[in-house]
């Protein structure tokens, strides 16, 4: 192995975790990582003068999720939508006012921490799964909504519906296994 | 069952704006109930900071930090 070659490959675990924060199927993550590596060996001479490679991966691996979320849509269109808003009524009192909301002091800082994305990333993982796309799709790769609809096959307010129970879920999870500790 | 709309916003409904918001979702009259309504509620102002932050850090995962 050159050394291209075995840095790329050393990538692979890293990939492979983020591939599967987004698709929540371990096959459809190995199938979009191992397409990444492939591409990315084909394409050393692209590389060259870049220094982050795992940035440049990522960068590649994103376009084969996004191909990966367009595959598996039809099978995304049946799945059934699990949660509620329900879930959030317990963050407001009877009158509909916030029951409590603490305030994150220099949230920043936590960007420049590695503990901080592990934790967020677990946060993420507890999000159903089609929740968790429109959302990544959203934040993540920067899609517009009428985007997320038509890859999603949802409604507009559906897809408003999954955004808003993603970052309710989100801020809530950061707020007690991140800020308030 | 929908709720009632009103100028006077809960919380609840606020969020669901302040959500929106963020994905260009809101009309006119939205947005000038809720800014009215964030003016003048600290915790919807916060709740608002809270969702921009996330962004900031979403959009920073795989960067290799």
């Amino acid at each position: 192995m050159n050394d291209f070659r075995s840095a790329v490959e050393g990538q692979r675990p890293y990939l492979l975790r983020f591939a599967a924060l987004q698709l929540r199927d371990r096959h459809a993550a190995e199938d979009a990582v191992q397409e990444t590596l492939l591409a990315a060996l084909a394409a050393e001479a692209s590389f060259a003068g870049r220094s982050n490679l795992r940035t440049w991966l990522t960068g590649i691996l994103k376009h084969k999720i996004i191909d990966a979320i367009r595959r598996a849509g039809s099978e995304t269109a049946r799945e059934v939508a699990v949660g509620s808003d329900a879930d959030f009524d317990a963050l407001f009192d009877q009158t509909g006012h916030w029951a409590e909301m603490p305030v994150w002091k220099n949230p920043d800082a936590s960007l420049e921490q590695s503990q901080f994305f592990k934790t967020l990333e677990e946060c993420l993982e507890r999000l159903p799964a089609k929740t968790a796309r429109a959302f990544m799709l959203r934040e993540h790769l920067g899609f517009e909504t009428d985007e997320i609809c038509k890859e999603l096959a949802v409604t507009p307010t559906h897809c408003w519906v999954l955004l808003y129970r993603a970052r309710m879920a989100l801020r809530t999870c950061l707020d007690v296994n991140w800020f308030g500790k | 069952m929908r709720k009632r709309y009103s100028m006077m916003l809960s919380c609840q409904q606020a969020s669901h704006m302040v959500s929106r918001g963020f994905d260009r979702g809101l009309g006119l009259g939205e947005r000038i109930s809720l800014r009215f309504h964030l003016a003048i509620c600290d915790r919807c102002a916060s709740f608002k900071k809270q969702l921009a932050f996330l962004r900031r850090a979403v959009r920073r995962l795989g960067s290799g930090a």
